[in-house]
This record gives structure tokens, sequence and C-alpha cells, in this order.
């Protein structure tokens, strides 16, 4: 007997991470055929929460989570995504989990491989059974028919366009014989218009022949054109559960943004703000996951210019491809002057400093003493901290360590000593000592990339103080990235949010959380537009 | 106090911890059979003067982030190569010595920029390119030495063609940093007199002295980034390729320095299979000592150089004792240095 | 005109995708022209080398399949081979029997050797060459350990002939003449013509029985009509292929009628099992076919010829089981292949997050892969030294990790990918360059070690370029995903 509607109910689930409250009494309830979109900013839980329901390790291992989930009727307590896999719950990845060289319906198939008994291997275990082909076809026709899809089931998938990849995915997934419930991961992230598209029919399709999907995304309109019902999270609390037909765009861009913004008692002296001292026209940066199309931006000099947006919009391109860290092209100005591209020895003689968001990959020589660690780069392309003898050259330790102390005392940095290597230091203390560097070169521009992320309360106030006493006393030009909405309206004079790797506006920090909403799901211009045409 | 023990475990590390223990034993076992220890340690000093230099030769390559040089009979072949020429122009003594190491070291450096092009190119594979580009160049070089048109009558084979196989070098340079300043200990006591091979320990100094010193220099500094983080160090405008082409290069030069210090001492030049392994033994040294695929030292070079050497010098006699086997050292070097090596790599995360 | 510019880019793609062999094939040619050797007696020798040596290179198969590249620690498995050698001569067990038995003996010591060597490998992901290449090494050393010092002190042998006269350790070389010298080989040998007619005439059957199960059910009646009477011919042939036997002496002819009557039913059983699931079949699949008879056809007409001439080839003998076991390994790889197990094989060999991520035990399936190439590179040892007659204790394994993977990179296999087929094309480039080199040098350059440094710098080279090769691709790759 079937007496309950719900496919999926996930009740009063919270989660902490030492101590730390990610996700606090979330309710949802999915029913069969429905089409459920979760919506959120980075961090707002979403992936906590699929991580919950999918049983991975990093949830066991950091003391399980609270609350209840119920499949069909059964209370369940998912330990492996292996397990969730059984239970009939599938996930359609952002990255694609398909093999190059192996034909569609292999990768339909993969690990689910179709064996067949014979006259000799009947004997055999199941390993050394061969394969039916025959039968993998078929059922891999099937899949692909469910989903409209023409093509030849034998086609290897190498060089396939990425819209053919994200369907031979979602094939796999309801070739499951056992599936309810399917998972879209941002499925929509990596498509074009078109493609995406295609993608949102095949959803209903999949919706009509009777599983719930769950839908997570931060594009608005395609919330509003398939989803049955939608519900926000925000800094891990559920806000609001909304059907389709009681809601608009632009409710939803608030419920997911808004948020009680602290007042940073802006400085009474007025600031100088002078001329454009970069100006970036028409740029490319190929980072992966990041990427920047075409992008134009300028800054004038004595800004706090903060640059927001989702993750993988691209606003971390920016700064690493000024600093000629990724595969740039396009076009960008420093005071009057061209910058020579991918080539971070010009962008560091033009007295330009970046502390990365890659903290530990690239911020930091975990293995080498804090004092190097600030005095390297200066070391390499300034001169400094060096005696030149005739034939060679030798580090002036004596230089680098009184440098290094003073650093050490300014920023609060919290050591042993001036020689303690790096890597035992907490996030915070590491950022410090990446600021110091960066100080070190004394630059006219600061390229700051997510300056708090991972770092405690009291740091994060001390590194923001920092640089807004370095704008306001040595009038620095600071560039900030974050994906904290909040700390970049505290602290900036400008922000511009990225979205597909453009800039999607430029809002001052007190523009309204409707605005900042649309902008960063990549809506504000089609709203603008759309208001144009009723005008 | 355990936890006192557990950090100097983990600082020194259990296969350094076993080797240091097993070659305590042995030295203790070398007393108490009354072995005469005086012998044994000049043979330990003048194997360290011998190898010294070769082992030092691992140290740029493994801080460049080039790993464990296994390439380095390329560098061998150079050093060969520069002794061969300084007989040929017919030197003796210290000029002989310089004037192969001054014909070396420009070989070496061409023959490194090269290899270091090609390390740059196969990044992820180093070590595995590396090992056969030696093993490739000591086989082609086999036949250069059969065709070279070298003619000094040292060379020739009472009958057939190319250089001979070893080349005694007793009129030549033989021993001369050995027998450099050097001076004897407890010269009356049987058991105890003990050889000290001065100018050869001061060269390996020498150099290591060099070497510190060039870590400390801009182009070193920048080096060590390079090959502790090449995203980092790109980013702080250093030229990552060409660091590690400087670390390849220094290295190739220091194992051509470092074979014809070996064969002063060794007092023969060995050609055609003989430089084959010889990186091997170079690379278990410094492992030894401590390094691992990614850091070294000088210090790793000095106790790595000396354990590995001290190892092998008292392990032959001793094992003579116990079972009259000579096979038995030979034995416990392979056993010992590729098992190092083995450890080494298992040490080395990522690869994912 | 674009069909002309197509032909030419698609000659000049085969030529670049195939520099390395054609390159040994060229260097094999002159070589041969330069050592001044009589082409029967090359061709005898070069027979001798392929059935010796072809079991070590397939054992290398599997392992590059599942990602593990080149898998130098074959080495371990020679070693399990020559332990079992040493007890079976040691107990005095001679001729088949004493085969057998190392073969039984072998495996749980390969099974163990692999599973040491994988376990090995899993710890030591992307860098799997250079640990087997080094663990080829410290084996090599214990080996030494247990065979040189501790046989005689540890272990009790007395055996005044296999161990040295202090009575420890064993002596360098074991004769293996009376004991299990040519215990395989010579069971059953075949002239080569003989054996050519016989592999050709049942490669066209297999070709055509195969082709025929696969269009069975979709042909019209005339093209199986056309069909059944050209397997009808080939039937025939086979049957002429016993009355041939017959004339020349009766025994063989007696064993190759039996043997025809029983493995014909069992071929076409068999095949009809393994394949009738690749209905599907693609059209480079029927290519391959093609070549199939287009080497068989020749051949079979070439030795047919021969048999008919006094031709010295007639003398040369070819031992059958040798070539039976080849072939049989040849098969068991292609079946592994085909199952479940080597699908998961060649899934984590494109991708181990993949396939880690569709559940598949990663870890597990590698220990597998060098589990089974171990075993069969033991048995390889035990086919290439029953034939070498002598074995030598300390040196017979130490340089078969490389000169194995030298043929298979000759072959025109890579860190990544490697066939049947280039396995034992690269046995037969590599050994016609073995053949050929010390004369060729000896006659060009008047030094026969010339052609042997030679011959020791192209499987260094081909090794070192290969790998280089591998890695310089794999760089530009990850640069292009980049753009």
């Amino acid at each position: 007997m079937k007496n309950n509607e719900y496919v999926l109910q996930m009740k009063n689930i919270s989660k902490e991470y030492y101590g730390n409250r990610v996700l606090k009494d979330i309710n949802l309830s999915v029913k069969a055929g429905e089409i459920h979109a979760i919506l959120g900013e980075n961090g707002a839980g979403k992936s906590t929460l699929m991580n919950i329901l999918f049983g991975m390790t990093v949830i066991h291992e950091t003391g399980g989570y609270e609350g209840e989930i119920v499949l069909d009727n059964d209370s369940i307590n998912i330990k492996s995504p292996v397990e969730a896999m059984d239970l009939g719950i599938g996930m359609v990845h952002q990255e694609f989990m398909l093999i190059p060289g192996y034909s569609i319906t292999e990768n339909i198939k993969l690990n689910r491989e179709i064996t067949k008994d014979n006259l000799v291997n009947k004997f055999l275990p199941d390993k050394l059974k061969t394969l039916d082909f025959k039968k993998m076809g078929t059922d891999a026709r099937k899949a692909l028919d469910t989903l409209g899809m023409g093509i030849d089931e034998w086609v290897k998938v190498a060089g396939m366009p990425i819209g053919y990849m994200q369907f031979i995915e979602i094939a796999r997934e309801i070739d499951k014989k056992n599936i309810k419930l399917l998972v879209f991961d941002e499925p929509t992230a990596v498509l074009t218009e078109s493609e995406a598209s295609n993608l949102l029919k095949a959803m209903v399709k999949i919706k009509e022949a009777g599983i719930a999907i769950l839908f997570i995304t931060h594009r608005l309109d395609e919330v509003m054109e398939v989803a049955d019902n939608v519900t926000i999270l925000r800094d891990g609390e559920l806000v609001a559960t909304k059907k389709n037909n009681e809601t608009n765009v632009m409710q939803l861009a608030e419920l997911m943004v808004g948020r009680k913004i602290e007042k940073i008692k802006k400085s009474s002296t007025e600031k100088r703000i002078g001329e454009t001292i970069l100006s970036i026209e028409n740029l490319n940066v190929m980072m992966p996951g990041e990427e920047i199309k075409g992008l134009n931006l300028e800054v004038k000099a004595g800004e706090i210019y903060g640059i927001g947006g989702l993750a993988g919009q691209g606003k971390i391109g920016i700064a690493n491809g000024v600093m000629g860290i990724y595969p740039t092209s396009g076009e960008i100005t420093i005071k009057g002057e061209k910058l020579k591209l991918n080539n971070p020895k010009d962008a560091l003689n033009k007295n330009i400093a970046f502390v990365s968001e890659d903290r530990r990959g690239m911020g930091l020589l975990l293995d080498t003493s804090i004092e190097m660690n600030i005095a390297i780069t200066a070391i390499q392309n300034k001169g400094g901290f060096i005696r030149n003898f005739v034939l060679f050259t030798q580090v002036n330790n004596k230089e680098m360590k009184s440098h290094a102390l003073n650093m050490i005392k300014e920023l609060d940095i919290r050591c042993r000593s001036e020689k303690q290597v790096t890597r035992r230091l907490s996030g915070g203390n590491q950022q410090k000592v990446c600021i110091a560097r960066a100080l070190t070169l004394e630059p006219a521009i600061l390229f700051v990339s997510e300056p708090t992320r991972g770092i405690d309360v009291g740091a994060k106030k001390i590194v923001l103080d920092t640089l807004v006493k370095l704008n306001k006393e040595l009038g620095m030009t600071i560039v900030m990235t974050s994906s904290e909405l909040a700390e970049l309206r505290s602290v900036c004079d400008k922000i511009a949010i990225i979205s597909e790797g453009k800039v999607e506006g430029i809002l001052s920090p007190d523009a309204s959380d409707v605005d900042f909403g649309l902008m960063m799901a990549g809506e504000y211009k089609k709203m603008q537009s759309k208001g144009d045409d009723i005008k | 106090m355990m936890e006192k023990i557990n950090r100097f475990y983990k600082s020194f590390g259990l296969p350094r911890l076993i080797i240091a223990s097993f070659l305590a034993i042995l030295s203790v076992t070398a007393v108490v059979v009354g072995l005469p220890i005086g012998d044994l340690f000049s043979a330990i000093l003048v194997r360290f003067g011998m190898h010294g230099i070769l082992v030092l030769a691992m140290v740029p390559a493994i801080i460049a982030g080039i790993g464990l040089n296994f390439g380095l009979p390329l560098g061998i072949l150079c050093g060969l190569l520069g002794g061969l020429i300084s007989i040929e122009l017919d030197l003796k003594g210290f000029a002989g010595f310089f004037t192969a190491i001054i014909i070396a070291m420009p070989l070496a450096a061409i023959v490194g920029w090269a290899y270091g092009w090609l390390l740059n190119r196969v990044k992820g594979s180093e070590m595995m390119v590396a090992t056969y580009a030696g093993f490739s160049a000591v086989s082609i070089m086999s036949i250069g030495w059969l065709i070279l048109p070298l003619k000094s009558p040292e060379f020739a084979w009472p009958i057939g063609k190319g250089i001979r196989t070893t080349i005694a070098l007793v009129d030549r340079y033989e021993r001369v940093l050995n027998d450099f300043w050097d001076f004897t200990l407890f010269a009356e006591s049987d058991k105890l007199r003990l050889l000290v091979p001065t100018g050869s320990i001061l060269f390996v100094l020498f150099a290591c002295l060099l070497m510190w010193m060039f870590l400390r220099s801009r182009v070193g500094v920048a080096m060590r980034a390079a090959g502790d983080n090449p995203k980092f160090a790109e980013a702080s405008g250093i030229n990552v390729n060409k660091s590690r082409i400087v670390g390849t290069m220094l290295s190739t030069i220091l194992g051509s320095i470092g074979i014809i210090v070996f064969n002063q001492s060794f007092s023969f030049i060995q050609l055609y299979q003989a430089p084959m392994f010889m990186g091997f033994g170079a690379v278990a040294a410094i492992l030894i000592g401590g390094a691992s695929v990614k850091k070294a030292s000088i210090s790793n070079v000095l106790i790595g150089t000396l354990l590995f050497q001290g190892m092998l010098v008292v392990s032959l006699p001793v094992a003579n004792i116990i079972m009259t086997l000579e096979s038995l050292a030979e034995i416990s070097r392979i056993i010992i240095s590729n098992g190092i090596i083995l450890y080494a790599l298992t040490q080395v995360s990522g690869g994912e | 005109m674009a069909d002309r510019k197509e032909l030419f880019d698609n000659i000049k793609s085969f030529f670049v995708s195939n520099m390395v062999t054609i390159v040994f094939v060229i260097l094999g040619i002159v070589g041969f022209y330069y050592s001044g050797l009589s082409l029967p007696f090359f061709v005898n020798e070069l027979s001798i080398r392929i059935t010796r040596n072809s079991l070590l290179v397939l054992a290398l198969i599997i392992p590059v399949l599942a990602g593990m590249g080149l898998n130098f620690a074959i080495v371990l498995g020679a070693m399990a081979g020559q332990v079992a050698i040493i007890a079976v001569t040691h107990w005095g067990i001679i001729g088949v029997r004493g085969f057998m038995l190392a073969m039984l003996l072998s495996v749980p010591l390969a099974i163990v050797f692999g599973y040491l060597t994988g376990k090995l490998l899993n710890k030591t992901k992307g860098k799997e060459m250079i640990t087997s290449l080094i663990l080829g090494f410290f084996a090599n050393g214990i080996y030494q350990l247990v065979f040189l010092i501790l046989i005689g002190t540890l272990i009790p042998m007395d055996n005044p002939v296999m161990v040295l006269s202090s009575g420890v350790g064993l002596r360098v070389s074991l004769d293996l003449t009376g004991g299990l010298k040519y215990a395989i080989d010579h069971i059953w040998m075949m002239s080569i013509p003989w054996t050519a007619l016989t592999m050709s005439t049942y490669t066209m059957l297999f070709v055509l029985i195969r082709f025929y199960i696969n269009k069975a059910g979709k042909m019209t009646k005339k093209v199986k009509n056309t069909h059944l009477y050209i397997l009808a011919v080939a039937v025939i042939v086979a049957l002429g292929n016993i009355y041939r036997i017959n004339m020349i002496d009766e025994n063989s002819a007696f064993l190759w009628a039996l043997l025809a009557t029983i493995s014909l039913p069992i071929l076409y059983i068999a095949m009809k099992l393994y394949f009738d699931q690749s209905e599907k079949m693609t059209k480079k699949s029927a290519q391959k076919h093609y070549y199939f008879v287009a080497f068989a056809l020749p051949s079979f007409l070439l030795s047919l010829y021969i048999m008919r001439t006094a031709s010295i080839f007639n003398m040369l003998r070819v031992p059958i089981i040798t070539v039976l076991a080849i072939a049989i390994v040849c098969v068991f790889t292609v079946y592994i292949m085909k199952t479940k197990l080597g699908q998961d094989l060649k899934t984590v060999g494109q991708d181990r997050h993949i396939a880690t991520t569709a559940g598949i035990h990663s870890d597990k399936t590698r220990l597998t892969a060098i589990i089974i190439s171990t075993v069969l590179a033991s048995w390889g040892q035990l086919f290439f030294l029953q034939n070498l007659g002598t074995m030598s204790t300390y040196g017979s394994h130490e340089q078969v990790g490389m000169f194995s993977i030298a043929a298979l990179l000759i072959g025109g296999a890579s860190v990544s990918k490697a066939t049947i087929g280039q396995a034992l094309l690269g046995v037969v480039l590599f050994h016609t360059l073995f053949i050929v080199s010390p004369l060729a040098g000896r006659n060009v350059f008047g030094d026969a070690q010339l052609g042997e440094f030679f011959r020791a710098f192209v499987a260094y080279g081909v090794i070192g370029l290969s790998l280089g090769m591998h890695a310089w691709k794999k760089q530009i790759q990850s640069r292009n995903s980049l753009k």
C-alpha cells in the first residue's frame, strides 16, 4: 500500500562542520513526476544537502547529519553513493563522467554492463563472462529514445558536442531500472542556449515518465520555465518554498540574495578618486571553470573596486588573466601603458600585485619560511633583499628578517618565528603572509581574490581593515574579487557583477537586493530589455 | 617521552633509521671480530671523497623539480670524455686533472642544456625518460669509444680497434686529490692507522659550499621556488622552464666533475657499460641521506654518502668473516639502493 | 581532386603514426642485406626467436590496457618461472612432466609476486613504470640473496651438479639438456611450409565461418550459397592438407587427421560462442578480416608452392605446441578483453576517476591486471628457457623486461595502447635486428661489437623515445584542452 504521495522527503535536516552550522532545519518534499528546483548562492548549502542525500563520505567523517530522509515510505540512512544508486537516486554530474574512447552504449552501461551465459562461461565468475553488446545496445537505444535523441548508439563519445555528452549522462541515469529521483546539478552551466532548451525539454519528458527531479540551478528563468516548485536556500537556511505560479523572477532574485547588510561607517573624508589607472578591453581568459569571454572594465586610481558573481561565472578569471597566469587575449592598459599579456613578470614590473584565491596552491611555498615567502617576489623582480657581488648574488638575510618581523607585527601574523614554514599556519595567517608579500612589492594596484575564504572571523576583520587602510593611507588602488557579496558591499566603492564571463552590471554598494540578485543570476540585462520593450 | 621518540623517528625517517642501525651493528661486529678499524675508516673517507660530488649532483636536479636524476650518466660521459682528452694532450698531475674538468664542463653544460630542454617536454615522466636517456647515451657512447680518433698509447688494446675498457691513470692524475695534504693518524698502531685523503674531502666540501651559496643566490632562490611550486613561481615572475634547465645543467656539470674526481681516486677510467648504473648509486645515497623526490639539501648529501659508503665498506669484510661470501656485500648494495628508491617513490603523493 | 588529397592525407597520417615501425622495417631490411645471411638460415633463426619470445611480449599487453604503462616488473614473473625450473630440475623430473609441473609451480609464485607488485604500483600511481623498473632491480637482489647465499646455508640443497663446489649458492648456469630442454618444442615439429599452410588454411576458415555466422540471418540465398561453396572449398583444402601429410609420414598423418577431425567442430563451436555477440560488425573489424585473408591466401599459395619444390625451407621445423601456446595466449587476451573484467580494465585504464565514480574497484582491477601479466610472464620464461636449453641462473631474467618492452614498442605500441598484432610484429622486427645487427656491423664497419652496441642502443633508445613522445603528447594535449 502506498499512501505517501512523495518520493522523497527530507525532514528537519541539519548539519554541522566542526561546530559550524551549515544547514539548519531544511524541509524538502518531492513528488513523483515533479521538477523541484533548489535555488541559492554559492555556500547557501545546496551541495551539502546533496552530499547528505548521496551519503558522501565527507558527511560521515564529520559526524553525520540530523533529521530524517524518507524515500517512498521508508526512512533511510544512506551510507555511500553506491547505496544511493541502488535505492534509485541518480545524479547528473556537472563534470561529465564519460570515457571518450567508448561508444555511447558503453558509456551508458558503464559498470552496469550486461553479461551473458553460454556453454563455456556458465561456470565462470561473473567478471569472466563476455559482454552482451546486443542487449546493451538495445537498452541504450531505449534510453536515448526516451530523451528524443536520434544519435547512433555505437558512435564514440570523443569529439561530440558538450550538449550531447550531457544527454548521454542523463541517458545513463534513466537507463537504471529502478530510478526514482534524479538530481541535476547545474546542468545548463556548460551548455549553449539551444542545448539548454533541449535539456529542459528532456527534463519535462523524464518528469512525464514519473521520475522526480531535483533541479539545482541559479538560472531563474529556467526555474520559471520548468520547475513545479522552488525551494530557496540562503546561508544554510530554508528561506521559502514557492509554487511556480505563485512567484516571479524578481521575487526569486530578492529571496536568493537578500540579507541584512551591516553598514560599515563610510569614512567621512572624501576619497581622492583619480584618473583611470586600469582599463581592460575585450578580455578573454582561458581559466578552466572561470572563463572570461570578452570583458570590459575600467578602474580609477584610488578606488576599491569589487568584483562579484556566482562561482563558475568568471569573476576569478579577471585577476588571473591580468597577472598572466592563464592564457589571455584582449587589451589591458595600465596608466596608459599597454600590459604584455601572458607575462607575469611584466605585470609585476608595472607595479601590480596579486593575492591569489588559490592560497595553498599558488599563493605560498608551503615548506619555506615565512620570511622567504614574504620576500621572494621582491627578490626576483625588484632586486630587493639581495647583495650583489660582482660575479654572484646572495640573499641579504638581515634585511629580509627585519622586513619580515615588521610585516609580522603590522599584520599581526601569529607565528613562532619568521623562520617557521607556512604549511602549519592557520588559514588567516597564511592569507596575511600572502598579503605581506604583495605589499612588499609596494604595488600601485593590488588584486585580491577571495581574501577571506576559509579564515576565521577575527582574521577576516584584520584583512579587510588592512585593505581599507592601505587604500585610505597610501591611496593604493585595490581590485577585490569575492564570493561574499556582503563583504564587497561593506568595503568597496563600486561593484561589478560578472555573469557568463562578462560584466552583467556595475552597482553601488547601496543598490537594492533585487538588482544584485538579478545580476548574479544573469537576468538583469534581460529584464531591462524586456522593460524597454514595454516602454 | 613517547612523543619525543615518535617525533625523532618521524623526522629521521624509517629507512634512514634502519640503515643507520645496520651500519652500527656492522661497525660493532667489525670491532668485536678485530678488524682494522683505521683501515675501514680510511676506506670510508676515500669513498666519501670519491662519490661526494656525484651525490651532490642530485641536489640541483631534485630542487629544480625534475626529481631523481637517473640521467646522471649523461654528465658522467662528458667527464669521461674530458678525462680522455686530457690524457690525449699528454698532461699529468693537477694539470691533467683540472684540464679534464675544464674540458668536461662546457661539454656537460651543452649536454645538460639539451637534456633540460628534453625534460621540460616530458614533465611528469622525467625520471623514466631520464633513465632511458642515460641508458641510450651510454650505449651510443659505447659506439663512440670504438670509433673516436684518440691516439694516446694508453688507450690502445694490444690487438683490436677502439679504446680500452679500463685505462690506468698511474702516470696521469691518479690520486692527485687524495694525496694532496694527506696525513696519517695513529701511524704507530696497526689497528687504528688512519689515512686521511685531505684533498678529495676538501674538494667535496668546497663544492658543497659553492652549491650552498648558489642556492642562496637570486637564481638559486628562483630555482628552489620553481621546483617547490611551479604555479607559485610562475606567478612570481620566475621562468620555471629556465630554472629547470639551470638545475639540469648544474646536475650534469657536477656529474662530469664527479666522475673525474671518482676516477682520480679509483686510479682507472672505466668506459663502455660502466657508467650505466652509476646514477642509481648516487640516487640511493642521497635518499639514504634523507632526501626525497622533491626535497634535498647539502646535509642529505654528506650524511647519505657517509652512511651508504660506510655501509658498503664495512659490510664487505664483516660479511667475509661471517660467510666468506664476497657476493653478499654486492647483493646487499643492490637490495638497499633499490629498496630505498622504491621507498622514496611510494612517498610521492600525487600522480592523481 | 579532393579524393586525391584525402588519399594523400591518409597515406601521410599512416606513415606518421607508424613511424617507429616503418623505420625498423627499413632497418631490418637494410641490416639483412648487409649481414650476408642466407634467407633460410635467417628464417630459421627468426622463427626460433619468435616462438621463444612471443609469450613474454604478450604478457605486457594487459597492464598497458589497464593504464599502468609498460610493466617492467615482468622480470618478477620470469623469476617465478626460473624458481620453478630450479625446483623441477633439482627433483630430476624431466620432459613434458617436468615442464607441466614447472608451469603448475610457477603459478602460485607468480600470483604472489604479481600481488605484491600490484600493491606497490597502486601506491605509486602515475609513477608505475619507474617503480616497476626499479622493482625489477630490487627483486633481482632478493633473488640473488636466495639463490647465491641462502641456498646451502638456510635452505638445504644437496645437488653437486647445481650447487657451487663450496656448497653454498647455485652455479651460474644450469644446463637443461636431458631435462626440460625442448620438453615442449620437440613434442611435435612441423616444417615451416606445413605450418604456414595449416595456419593460413585455418585463418581463412576462421574468417569465412565468422563471416557466415555474422551474416547468416540477413543474407540472400544466393550469397549464402556462394559462401557455403567457399566454405566447402576450404574444408576440402583442409582435407587436402591431411592427404598431403599422409604422403610424408604415417605417424604425423594420424595426428593430423585426429587434430583436424576434433578441432574443426571445436573451432566452429568456440567461434560461434565467442563471437556471435558482435553481430554488429563495424567496418573496421570487417576490414581486419580482409587483412587476414589478404595475408593468409598468399602464404597459403606460397607454402603450397614451396612444398612442391626441394627447397631447404622444407627442412626447417617449427615447434607446433609452442605455436599453439602462443595462439592460446592470444585468444585468451582477446577473450579477457571482451569480458566484464576486460571492460573494467579498459575503463580504469582510460580514466581511473570515472571508473571509481561508477563503482569499479580500480585498485583491485589494476592488481588483477598485474597478476595476469606476471603469471603469463612466468610461463613465457618457461617456454623461453626450454627452448634455449641453458638457464643463466642470475642473468636469464634480467633483460627480459627491457627486451620485451622494446619489442612491443617497435611493433607500434605505446605506453597506453597495445595490441596482439603489435606485439607479434614487434617480436619479428626486434629479433630481425638482433640477428642481423652484429653481422651487419662487422661487414660494414669491420666490427661486430659495434653492431651489438647499436643493438643495445636501439633497445634503450626506442624505449626512451617512446616514453618521451608519450609524455610530450600528454603535455600538448593538456595544453590544448585549456585552449
